[in-house]
């Protein structure tokens, strides 16, 4: 199919990856667009989970922030959040976590604190969040990233979350309950730990995107898997209904809001 | 029991106070958050999971010294300029930060509410949050040897919430997106409810969320209190608000005018709604 955005053809390739009836723990960005469209394309019975507490959650347009009330409005039931970290995640109940970063490295550690010192940064970033957890406890890790060499980093300037640590077993070693990042999803293609090493490789790129534009955009030399792959142009299916997604959103969210105030004077 | 804002603020907020504005996104207490800058109130130590706008807008005209937190953003559209702005440059304040992740805040407030002196779990491993905040520590479990993670309970002087519904006693419910809302009120000292709705009954309850009237210290009537966060069953967030105060917030002197002009300005939530919907036509 032609006529796509990298962009597009990127969140559609993050959205096959997820299979149908798994329960996967959803970030906010790029991983909440991929994660809805797979349920609304090939895995209709995935179950959302956000950390704000909405599992199973079937929203109509995408949310701005994890704690949208279309979020509670169109889940099978809301939870306050210790019980999704503690009886959910922390259990071990969640197939897949979604996340982004700020940086990754070429072990899948990632970066979302600072860049720069942590007590004098150039960049202070949001934080933590759920994804220290979520990288520890989920049985597998997905992350999305668009690549830079100011993203896709040698050293990190702050671990917020472990991918596989310093690679070569040191994960598994740790006695980490959950598999670690399986894949990372970035606009030239995709990248997938070596089995032996933990490094991440290229194992895929866009048909439109090349491995010299990979090596390009990475900050460490990037190793080739055995065999690169090509990642499926999008059908028309996929990208319809992505477009109709980031359309009924964009509608909902510049919607005025009423607020049904009482008249002034009363109790 | 029953307290205008500006009085519960007055009477219950001291300058050094810690204080929890909570609500996951939902109910956030903005009016509370606006009455606390109107009064002026100074070095405060303020806890919440997610501090967003009002937090930005507190820590931006000084109330704050120290900030308890686990994700600081705008949701959903990017950076808090003026968390941001205290952090990297000590405008307006030097703000200290005490560091963590939603799962260990979440085992904090639990501790808390159950006066515990800490909470546990599995968290924080292969990350640099503990090297960068003492109160991140590890406990060896005493029945399995398995080394957990403590951080200390989170007990605020004042927790305020907003909520939609109060009796007359003084009962408290609360619908949708929960947060650590439950866990922060029983966790503090005094806690201060403002509500969409005074009623003579609640509805029986069962497995929903009520804070019985002798946790609540104060209850402040007030329609709209959340906005521009949102009240399930009453209005839905501007999310266009939120993707404006980015611009708003970008630049010190901007975000001091608009603060002037719609906070310092008003004498209370309803002037401050009144003024947003004549700024805008």
């Amino acid at each position: 199919m032609s006529g796509c955005s990298r962009n597009e053809w990127m969140t559609i390739a993050a959205a096959r990856l997820l299979r149908d009836k798994s329960v996967c723990f959803v970030g906010i960005g790029l991983p909440s667009a991929a994660c809805n469209l797979a349920r609304l394309t090939h895995a209709p019975s995935l179950v959302l989970i956000y950390e704000s507490g909405t599992i199973g959650t079937r929203p109509r347009v995408l949310p701005l922030s994890i704690g949208d009330g279309e979020l509670a409005e169109t889940a099978a039931y809301v939870v306050p959040l210790p019980e999704v970290f503690s009886y959910y995640l922390q259990a071990g109940r969640v197939d897949v976590g979604f996340l982004g970063a700020a940086q990754i490295d070429r072990y899948g550690n990632l970066n979302s604190t600072v860049i720069g010192p942590y007590d004098k940064p150039t960049t202070r970033l949001p934080g933590a969040g759920g994804a220290p957890e979520i990288a520890w406890h989920a049985k597998q890790v997905f992350v999305m990233a668009k690549a830079t060499k100011r993203s896709f980093v040698e050293r990190l300037d702050f671990c917020t979350s472990a991918g596989y640590l310093e690679g070569h077993g040191a994960r598994a070693r740790s006695g980490a309950p959950g598999g670690g990042p399986r894949a990372v999803i970035t606009d030239f293609g995709m990248l997938a730990p070596h089995p032996q090493t933990d490094e991440l490789q290229l194992i895929a790129l866009f048909a439109d995107a090349s491995v010299e534009e990979a090596r390009a955009a990475v900050g460490w030399p990037l190793a080739l898997a055995d065999e690169i792959d090509t990642i499926a142009p999008p059908t028309a299916h996929e990208l319809d209904t992505l477009r109709a997604l980031f359309a009924h959103t964009r509608e909902a969210h510049s919607r005025p809001v009423h607020l049904p105030l009482p008249p002034e004077g009363l109790p | 029991m029953f307290f205008s804002l500006a009085d519960a603020i007055h009477d219950y907020i001291t300058d050094g106070a810690s204080v929890a504005l909570e609500g996951f996104t939902h109910l956030i207490p903005f009016a509370a958050g606006h009455e606390i800058i109107r009064q002026r109130k100074r070095r405060l130590h303020l806890i919440r999971m997610t501090p967003d706008l009002v937090y930005d807008q507190m820590i931006g005209m000084g109330c704050a010294r120290k900030l308890t937190f686990s994700w600081g953003g705008n949701p959903g559209v990017g950076s808090l300029h003026r968390l941001r702005d205290a952090v990297e440059h000590q405008w307006p304040n030097p703000l200290e930060l005490d560091e963590h992740s939603h799962a260990g805040m979440a085992a904090a407030f639990c501790a808390g509410a159950a006066r515990l002196p800490f909470g546990t779990l599995r968290g924080y491993v292969g990350t640099d949050l503990p090297a960068r905040n003492p109160n991140i520590r590890s406990i060896t479990c005493p029945f399995t040897g398995e080394s957990l993670a403590a951080v200390p309970a989170i007990n605020p002087d004042v927790t305020i919430l907003h909520a939609q519904r109060a009796d007359r006693e003084g009962n408290v419910a609360i619908e949708g997106i929960l947060g650590a809302a439950r866990e922060a009120a029983l966790a503090a000292h005094t806690l201060i409810v403002t509500v969409e709705e005074l009623v003579d009954e609640l509805p029986p309850a069962m497995n929903a969320i009520v804070l019985p009237h002798w946790i609540v210290t104060a209850v402040v009537h007030c329609p709209g209190g959340a906005y521009p966060s949102y009240a399930q069953g009453h209005y839905t967030r501007d999310n266009s608000f939120y993707q404006r105060w980015d611009t708003v917030a970008r630049e010190r002197d901007d975000f001091l005018a608009w603060m002037d002009q719609h906070v310092l300005r008003t004498n209370d939530h309803r002037a401050f709604l009144d003024g947003l919907s004549r700024a805008e036509g």
